[in-house]
């Protein structure tokens, strides 16, 4: 790996910036936990990916880009969804398959769009989505454009040729690109260092000739503080970053997944670092908040829940004899 | 004017560059080698490195970001060595040029040019042969094209651009050397409809890229027996122009499909089933496929050509249907 970029990067963020990401976290999981009911009464279909445990990281890297960055995400995408964004709605109404949805109920869980917000998917292909991330970044520089396009995807997609490829060229093409690469510790049932010879993916990325470092991705501010740095590297013409979010998926792979693979033990280890209690705990020590504080935010978000729910329940299913639109672009 | 398939393609490329800004071209040696093919010779020196990007070996990589590219609004062309290589980017181009318009509830448009050699008759062997038109057109999602014509080649390039769909362009290795009439700058082709390149009355043959010639050719030794073939140039292979050949076929009652892939669960065999479907009635023989031997493409030169569709099957072919 190589040294994080050096300059000045603002210090701890201030008590606004770390109840919001407190509060997104929050949001990501209460949502998920809800779309698990959702799921049981199968009012949600298809696969279901969460991203319980991993909140830090979408809460704190794309707290730290701008409206007219470009994201590209992976089939674990409601919380880089929400984090991006995208209202819960459009969100809630695409896990329906309703009409509202953010992808016309042709994309479900796994293909939230929203172009408006720069937002590309939704990529159920392992790495399918880093080479479109390169084309993004590349229509920036061709238009002198000062944005940044930010692909995530995981630490079996490391292992894709596909990485290796992206990799190369946009550290060849010097391409304003943040790899952020969400290492769960599992490529599903495999472990880390059951998929990869050599386990240290920011010491390999770095091979490339990119800087690349690890990050502690359990940890909403540090991921904040990273992502800083790396945007301000890549704005400022030092070609694309890659950061390692080490961090840990609390349920299975998908609901599918009976996760025979990991250990009690080490799940436990992981939840004990939970970001959200973490976070929660130092803003309460720097009495920041409190539980009513808590209770209230959360109670909010319930709110917004039940609101995206009824919203969907109610938005009509996109009719059947559309099926064949959006194939191609309609002529007039 | 006359010029060369290769020169027509160049042009093509100029005018590209000249008309719009936004567009720019990428692959494997199209810069300073000049393209494997001499397509791109001297567009480096007279658009610079920022519009004419040589990549690595990875098409995977340069065809998804063209993919990016074009969803960011830039027209970018992408050129595959080959259409065997093609199947290492095939990733990309289904999952995600001809999906994500559809799976984003119609957010995205690619407007993406991917342009690719394709077929065989250079004894360079199965991996570097293959005509994989049919695996591309099998795709919706995707407007695939084939140019046949030194024309075509010409006045396909500024049309996909125009399209907001991802465009695959075939160019048969066999014609970059051979010769015929250019349009000029101002002429585009119809990349809706099929082209009736020779008309006839007796059997219609509907070929597509390098099969056009050997269709052609068919037809001339056919009319010195007084046969009278209607050759159909396919032109866009998806969507297909079913109801030219239709059309064609309710006049000469005969159809003879001439494919350099393979025929099963091909281009021909498409073809078949769609006259089936809309002209059964108008038949007056059983449909004849001539196609390339159910092989990969051997080296040796005997092998090869015996495995292509020749001109002469396509005369056996026409003669039994006309019999
Ligand atoms: C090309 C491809 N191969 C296999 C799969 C099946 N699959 C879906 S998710 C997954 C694991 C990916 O792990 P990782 O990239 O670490 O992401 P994570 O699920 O941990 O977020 C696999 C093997 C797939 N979707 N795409």
């Amino acid at each position: 790996m190589t040294e994080s970029p050096a300059g000045a990067v603002p210090g701890r963020t201030d008590p606004g910036r770390r109840i919001e990401l407190l509060r997104q976290m929050m949001r990501i999981r209460r949502f998920e936990e809800r779309c698990i009911q959702l799921y049981s009464t199968e009012k949600i279909r298809g696969f279901l990916h969460l991203y319980i445990g991993e909140e830090a990281v979408a809460a704190g890297l794309l707290s730290e880009i701008d409206a007219q960055d470009a994201v590209v995400s992976t089939y674990r995408d409601h919380g880089h969804a929400l984090a991006r964004g995208i209202p819960m709605t459009a969100l809630m109404a695409e896990m329906f398959g309703r009409s509202t949805g953010c992808s016309g109920g042709r994309g479900g869980s796994m293909h939230l769009f929203d172009a408006q917000r720069r937002f590309y998917g939704g990529n159920a292909i392992v790495a399918g989505g880093l080479p479109p991330a390169l084309g993004l970044a590349l229509a920036d520089v061709l238009t002198d454009t000062p944005h940044i396009t930010v692909c995530l995807f995981g630490d079996g997609a490391f292992a894709e040729g596909e990485f290796h490829e992206c990799a190369n060229l946009a550290a060849l093409w010097h391409l304003p690109v943040l790899f952020a690469c969400e290492n769960n510790q599992y490529a599903m049932g495999t472990a880390l260092r059951r998929e990869h010879a050599a386990t240290d993916l920011a010491l390999r990325a770095a091979g490339y000739g990119m800087a690349s470092w690890p990050v502690d991705g359990m940890d909403a501010e540090a991921v904040a503080e990273a992502a800083r740095r790396a945007v301000q590297s890549i704005r400022g013409g030092g070609g694309p970053c890659f950061l390692e979010f080490r961090t840990y998926r609390f349920r299975a792979h998908s609901l599918y997944d009976a996760d025979r693979y990991r250990d009690k033990a080490e799940i436990e280890q992981w939840k004990a670092r939970d970001p959200i209690e973490r976070l929660y705990g130092q803003l309460r020590n720097a009495e920041i908040i409190d539980d009513r504080g808590y209770a209230e935010i959360e109670t909010a978000i319930d709110a917004e829940i039940d609101a995206a729910i009824v919203e969907a329940e109610a938005a009509p299913l996109e009719p059947v004899a559309d099926l064949t639109r959006h194939v191609y672009a309609e002529r007039q | 004017m006359t010029t060369t398939y290769r020169q027509a393609l160049t042009d093509a490329l100029r005018e590209a560059l000249d008309r719009d800004e936004r567009v720019f071209l990428m692959g494997e040696d199209v810069g300073a080698y000049g393209g494997c093919f001499g397509v791109s010779r001297g567009l480096l020196d007279d658009y610079g490195p920022r519009r004419i990007r040589d990549t690595p070996l990875s098409e995977s990589a340069f065809v998804g970001a063209g993919i990016g590219a074009a969803i960011a609004g830039r027209r970018p062309i992408v050129e595959i060595m080959t259409g065997n290589f093609s199947l290492l980017a095939l990733d990309q181009i289904l999952n995600n040029a001809a999906t994500l318009r559809h799976m984003s509830g119609g957010q995205l448009d690619v407007p993406l040019v991917i342009r690719m050699a394709t077929g065989a008759g250079r004894q360079l062997a199965a991996q570097h042969s293959h005509s994989l038109e049919s695996f591309y057109a099998h795709l919706p999602g995707l407007r695939v094209l084939s140019a046949a014509t030194v024309a075509d080649a010409r006045g396909m390039l500024w049309p996909a651009l125009q399209d907001p769909d991802p465009v695959v362009i075939f160019e048969p290795i066999a014609l970059y050397n051979s010769s015929g009439e250019s349009r000029g700058p101002d002429t585009v082709t119809d990349i809706d409809t099929a082209e009736v390149a020779r008309p006839g009355n007796d059997a219609t043959v509907v070929a597509y890229g390098g099969t056009l010639h050997t269709a052609l050719a068919a037809a001339e030794q056919l009319a010195e027996t007084g046969v009278d073939a209607e050759v159909i140039d396919l032109r866009t292979l998806r969507p297909l122009d079913t109801a030219t050949i239709v059309e064609s076929v309710s006049r000469t009652h005969r159809l003879v499909t001439v494919d350099e892939g393979w025929g099963r669960v091909g281009i021909a065999a498409e073809i078949a089933a769609a006259t089936a479907e809309h002209a059964y009635y108008d038949l007056d023989a059983p449909i004849r496929r001539v196609c390339t031997a159910e092989v990969p493409i051997p080296y040796a030169r005997q092998l090869e050509e015996a495995a292509l569709p020749s001109a002469g099957a396509v005369v056996v072919a026409v003669q039994e249907v006309v019999s």
